[in-house]
């Protein structure tokens, strides 16, 4: 089969929502192929770096370390025909390397690392029970752009574009402020999906060791909305004041990105169906049909310069925060259209319970051929999942660069993946690598220093 | 062994609420027989009506006055000097009994728990901290600088919940955050940087989490020594009592389909129509509509059906029907099959998971994209008058559905529109929607007998 025909027939493959590659000499048909996957995994994926990741310290030479450690956790692969293989694990680097560039997995997904080796699971159910069960887990938050669709007027499904995505931008800023000022966890990474969200790995020893109800806790802390798909209300904030969490993303982040961009990248006020929208979260009919009033009778006459969506918007906060409706329980009302619009929606299930398998980083999504590469918070608003490297790109790259490369050579440092896998060493592993480091160090020396006092008992 | 006492006399005086025993080890007293028997059956009166309003989605107030009341209603006795002594021995009672499956622990130590933390609310400050002391948890309150350095938020955090900051409760405790995870759940707490700031009224949560984690680990101890001494020993004298006390209260679990034979996929729709509670009847048609449910709805009509009769080949089956047609039928058996068997402990842990009661079911929080839920509680007036019009409850009944619903009795409510649409009475009440369902058929069943 030549490889046109290769990608006819899995045209379900193809990119979809992706702009069209440049055409280079070298470069390579756009789109997904297991062939190009073959390559990209035996010269560009960071296998070395997962490792280490995965390892958190504990491959290392300290009488600290738990040589188990990285054999404890489960992989799954999702193979080309649909082959779903859970619970693999490895005991070493080449063994993870080598089973990924053999099996050429479409998917990696990582879970949670179990008291004892997940392959052997069986074995050791015959001795006795009970004993398989997952100790540690990153905590994990899982952010899809279909959980918007209520709200984005540009794209739905699986599209994303520039208009919508900056939904995703703010979200990252927020649960990420959080998660490091008010839990106090340092070692964050976030990754894009590779298609339309993004993913979040928290990994502090401390964030790997909370237990189901820990976790629960801390994503229920992060949810606003109570409302479910049968009741009206999405948010509803009540008592006077809001939690200081809630304030600082809407005074840092939440009504800004709301009056500065999304009122007008979405067009929220344009027509009536829209306007309606707002309006019906507004429990005060005599405000909801003045206003109406005035936005009917407006289409009619003319049009003014100024953007139709900031002018209704001045409209329903000035009536809304009139002296006189402050008594009435509608203050909260802007907050509440502002907080309905733009606060993040997590996946909560991902998030509860230590068993919940997520793909793994720099894994290629099989719809867009885009690398799943990580996120800097810090800079957020520069990501743009358009512009992401594709496995077509990289694999032109990788043709372009050709004869040129030198046996040993890191092909990644020239190619466009480069950038993100120094930014996952610098940013993320290194510092976490060194933290875990001190971590088996001190728990080494206060366990030497207790089995020392109770041998002077 | 000792009892564990309690502070007890300081006040004596309140004989709603007395002493708070924290259940240490077991009492070394002599009981009588029909006494061990009785004061169980009275404990599981207050249990069983905690049970009732927590399915109610009662609110915190409220509970604490129900609790109140059940106590005194059921757990007096002639002699103050029994009273202490009558709780303790019910709760060892009860354990007994409580302790033999994961199943009945749970709804023990869930029950036990509510119990506790009323009781401990309504103490003084003292007897609080000397609890505290007793249950050696460690922290110390903030020191004054601190309390003034972050005085600003705490305020805030106490206005969103309607109350204010008054000096006189300047008491925090900074607690690691996975100390207090309901304050955290529930924004009721400032945190930074790990630490929660928990107030002296909020201690309750902290010593709770404490009372839970030994209450969970002595009823698994419990267990064991059932299974290993106590019952053998105990086979002519306690386990009857024992016995008879886990079946009388709890009902069937529903795990196990025994009564019915196995429905079969053709007649699904049909016995949906027929015999599913509103809850399930929801998400049957929302998943035949959108060929697709989230998690929470598939866990709770999962677990129902399997309760219902529906083995496993034909589950496969039904939730492949629905869902190839929206993401393929490859992507079902990667992504979702394994949950399916999951369910019917052939994946993962392999245990059987039973099916959800209706007291879970309401106290479910349903988001976004999500129809799980019990609709008389989750679902918006409107949506739940349109909803019980599609399953033929007429007006007059509606209108008391309505009512229960606005009263907040949703079992009740859901019993009413059982009987609206069987046109015949449903004594026992709403417990569990397989119970709701086997109702159903029995009476279907024989209306069929009288027609042949
Ligand atoms: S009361 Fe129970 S059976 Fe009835 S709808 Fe609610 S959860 Fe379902
Ligand atoms: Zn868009």
């Amino acid at each position: 089969m030549t490889r046109e025909e290769a990608e006819d027939s899995r045209d379900d493959m193809l990119i979809d929502g992706c702009e069209p590659q440049q055409r280079l000499d070298n470069a390579v048909p756009d789109g997904f192929d297991p062939n190009y996957l073959k390559v990209y995994y035996g010269k560009l994926f960071p296998h070395a770096d997962i490792f280490k990741w995965m390892s958190y310290g504990n491959d290392g030479k300290h009488p600290g370390c738990d040589q188990s450690y990285f054999g404890r956790r489960e992989f799954s692969f999702t193979l080309d025909n649909d082959i779903y293989l859970r619970f693999q694990s490895f005991n070493s680097a080449s063994e993870l390397e080598n089973s990924i560039k053999e099996k050429c997995p479409f998917k990696i997904d990582i879970g949670p690392v179990y008291t004892v080796d997940p392959a052997k699971r069986h074995a050791y159910a015959q001795a006795g029970e009970n004993v398989f069960t997952p100790v540690e887990r990153e905590l994990v938050f899982d952010i899809d752009i279909t959980d918007y669709d209520d709200i984005r007027y540009c794209c739905s499904g699986a599209d994303v574009c520039l208009d919508c995505w900056p939904l995703m931008t703010i979200a990252i800023k927020v649960i990420d402020t959080a998660l490091r000022d008010d839990f106090g966890f340092n070692h964050i990474l976030w990754v894009y999906s590779g298609r339309r969200g993004v993913h979040c790995w928290v990994c502090d020893g401390k964030a790997r060791r909370l237990n189901n109800e820990q976790r629960a806790a801390i994503a229920d802390y992060f949810r606003l909305y109570k409302g479910n798909e049968n009741s009206n209300k999405k948010v509803s904030l009540v008592g006077p004041a809001l939690h200081p969490f809630l304030v600082r993303s809407y005074i840092d982040v939440l009504k800004d990105f709301f009056e500065e961009k999304l009122l007008r990248s979405q067009n929220l006020f344009s027509n009536e169906e829209r306007y309606e929208k707002i309006l019906e979260m507004i429990p005060d009919e005599s405000i909801t049909s003045e206003l109406r009033g005035k936005w009917q009778e407006n289409r009619r006459s003319s049009i003014s310069k100024e953007d139709i969506n900031v002018v209704r918007w001045e409209q329903v906060k000035h009536l809304l925060q009139s002296g006189k409706q402050k008594a009435q329980g509608l203050r909260r009302c802007v907050e509440e259209i502002v907080f309905s619009f733009t606060y993040p929606r997590l996946d909560m299930e991902v998030s509860r319970h230590m068993n919940h398998l997520l793909k793994a980083p720099f894994c290629v999504h099989p719809k867009t051929g885009r690398v799943c590469v990580p996120i800097d918070p810090n800079h957020c608003e520069e990501f743009d999942p358009t512009s992401v490297p594709t496995l077509s790109k990289l694999l032109g790259e990788l043709n372009m660069m050709g004869g040129l490369r030198a046996e040993g050579d890191n092909e990644w440092d020239r190619s466009s993946i480069g950038k993100s896998v120094s930014y996952f060493r610098s940013s993320f592993l290194q510092p976490l690598l060194k933290s875990c480091k001190e971590e088996i160090e001190s728990s080494y020396g206060a366990k030497v220093q207790q089995s020392k006092n109770s041998m002077s008992w | 062994m000792e009892i564990f006492p309690s502070q007890g006399k300081a006040f004596a005086a309140d004989d709603v609420v007395p002493a708070l025993p924290l259940y240490g080890s077991a009492p070394p007293l002599e009981v009588r027989l029909e006494d061990f028997e009785l004061f169980a059956i009275d404990r599981l009166r207050v249990l069983k009506g905690i049970s009732d309003g927590l399915s109610r989605g009662k609110k915190p107030d409220e509970m604490e006055d129900l609790v109140v009341n059940l106590w005194k209603a059921n757990m007096r006795h002639p002699q103050a000097s029994e009273v202490l002594n009558k709780d303790i021995i019910s709760h060892f009672v009860l354990r007994l009994v409580y302790c033999r499956t994961e199943e009945l622990r749970k709804w023990f130590l869930s029950m036990e728990t509510t119990l506790f933390r009323y009781r401990f609310r309504r103490e003084t400050s003292e007897v609080q901290r000397a609890l505290m002391a007793e249950f050696d948890i460690p922290y110390k309150a903030v020191s004054i600088a601190e309390y003034e350095s972050v005085k600003e938020k705490l305020s805030q955090v106490a206005r969103s919940m309607g109350q204010s900051l008054s000096s006189a409760d300047a008491i925090f405790y900074k607690v690691p955050f996975e100390e207090v995870p309901e304050l955290v759940a529930s924004r009721r707490v400032f945190i930074q940087k790990g630490y929660a700031y928990v107030a002296m009224n909020q201690i309750v949560s902290l010593v709770v989490t404490q009372f839970r984690s030994n209450i969970s680990r002595a009823l698994v101890l419990t267990n064991r020594k059932w299974t290993s001494t106590i019952g053998e020993q105990e086979k002519d004298r306690l386990m009857p009592i024992v016995e008879a006390l886990s079946v009388s209260y709890l009902g069937p679990d529903y795990s196990q389909p025994t009564e019915f034979e196995e429905i079969s996929l053709k007649d699904i729709d049909q016995v949906a129509k027929s015999s599913f509670p509103l809850c399930m009847r929801h998400l049957f048609d929302k998943l035949r509509e959108d060929h697709h449910l989230k998690h929470g709805g598939r866990m709770q009509l999962g677990l129902f059906l399997k309760g219902v009769g529906l083995n496993l080949d034909d589950a496969l089956s039904f939730w492949k029907a629905e869902f190839s047609r929206k993401v393929g039928a490859e992507r079902f058996d990667k992504e979702y099959a394994y949950g399916i068997r999951h369910n019917y402990g052939k994946e993962g842990k392999r245990t059987d998971y039973t099916p959800y009661s209706c007291q879970k079911i309401i106290s479910s929080t349903p988001g976004v994209g999500d129809h799980h839920g019990c609709p008389y509680r989750h679902f918006s007036e409107e949506n739940l008058r349109a909803a019980l019009g599609k399953m033929g409850v007429g007006n007059r009944a509606l209108e008391d559905v309505i009512d229960k619903v606005r009263n907040r009795h949703y079992q009740l409510a859901c019993t009413l529109t059982f009987e609206a649409v069987h046109g015949s009475s449903c004594d026992a009440g709403i417990n569990h929607p397989n119970q709701y369902f086997s109702d159903s058929q029995k009476i279907l069943n024989s209306k069929v007998k009288q027609l042949s």
